[in-house]
């Protein structure tokens, strides 16, 4: 067994265990956890295919950014989790036996699946591989040649995503903001309209009596 | 052992798609765990990409990767925040009882 398919055996064991794990887990907290070790080993696994720049994106967006997100959605709503895990077991079977026929379709499928022929691979992307790379370091890179393509065949899908991302933080804000009442809050076009008049009175006072 | 080919990556990609549908199933009282599901099996998606690409040399399945990767993540945004939404009015976020919409 060579070091790359000791390596894919581990990280796919990894993948798989935490799957089942963030399914199965009883504290979503956990499940939580396990889906971040999933996406690390998923990590792991680019890394192995050569595909370093997702790799390092799939750390950074789904580690750094949405488990982060679904951690705070969870301590957040106050729900008792425990009566959540409540019928989980009335469903195994459908679910287990939907499961199994997936897999099997889809590997199915997979294998009835043949290489394209040469004409059309020429028409491809092509791709540096690991050796070249380790060859000739300063020859194009994973993230070099992706910049290369994204950047300019795939500009107006770059700029799409970019649209993607901001309907959906809008999305979000509007979705989750609520006006409170009873909060005092600084209005600065009221503090700059303030007249003299409003905030000063002025008052006579005769000697001996007071106010 | 044989040297780890498209067939293995795709097969983990099966595997793990079927787990995230399995999760749809088996959690029905609780909404995060399944927007975790939905997340695992976009993952399994991007792991068949990734494959695909990697073997037939063609980066355009990186660049799609890379797309679904901005989807997930504007997904997940979108679907926590619905979520507390839905939590804030009805106090509890199973889909059993979800039957606003009905009445």
């Amino acid at each position: 067994m060579t070091f790359a398919s000791f390596m894919f055996y581990a990280l796919s064991f990894v993948v798989v265990a935490s799957s089942v794990m963030v399914i199965s887990a009883k504290n979503p907290v956990y499940s939580v956890m396990f889906l971040i070790a999933a996406f690390l080993g998923a990590a792991g696994l680019f890394v192995l295919m050569g595909a370093e720049y997702l790799a390092m994106l799939l750390v950074i967006v789904y580690v750094g950014a949405v488990a982060v997100l679904f951690l705070f959605v969870v301590m957040m709503l106050d729900v008792d989790f425990v009566e959540l895990k409540q019928g989980f077991l009335r469903y195994v079977p459908i679910g287990g036996a939907l499961a199994t026929v997936v897999v099997v379709e889809l590997i199915l499928v997979l294998g009835a699946w043949v290489l394209p022929s040469d004409e059309e691979m020429a028409r491809s992307h092509p791709i540096p591989t690991a050796a070249q790379t380790v060859a000739d370091p300063d020859g194009p890179n994973n993230i070099e040649a992706l910049g290369l393509v994204l950047y300019t065949d795939y500009v107006h899908f770059f700029q799409i995503a970019g649209v993607i991302l901001f309907i959906a933080m809008v999305g979000a804000i509007v979705l989750t903001f609520r006006e409170r009442d009873g909060i005092r809050k600084q209005d600065p076009a009221q503090q700059v309209s303030r007249k003299r008049e409003d905030a000063v009175e002025i008052q006579k006072v005769i000697t001996g009596q007071g106010i | 052992m044989a040297e780890i080919g498209l067939g293995h990556y795709l097969s983990l990609g099966a595997v793990l798609f079927s787990i995230g549908m399995a999760g749809i199933f088996l959690n029905r009282k609780n909404v995060i765990v399944i927007l975790m599901s939905i997340e695992l099996m976009l993952l399994s998606v991007n792991i068949n990409f990734v494959a695909f690409s990697q073997f037939l040399g063609d980066l355009t399945g990186q660049v799609f990767a890379f797309m679904i990767l901005t989807v997930a993540a504007a997904e997940a945004a979108v679907g926590l925040a619905i979520l507390v939404a839905y939590f804030r009015n009805r106090g509890d976020i199973s889909v059993e009882d979800a039957n606003f919409m009905k009445n």
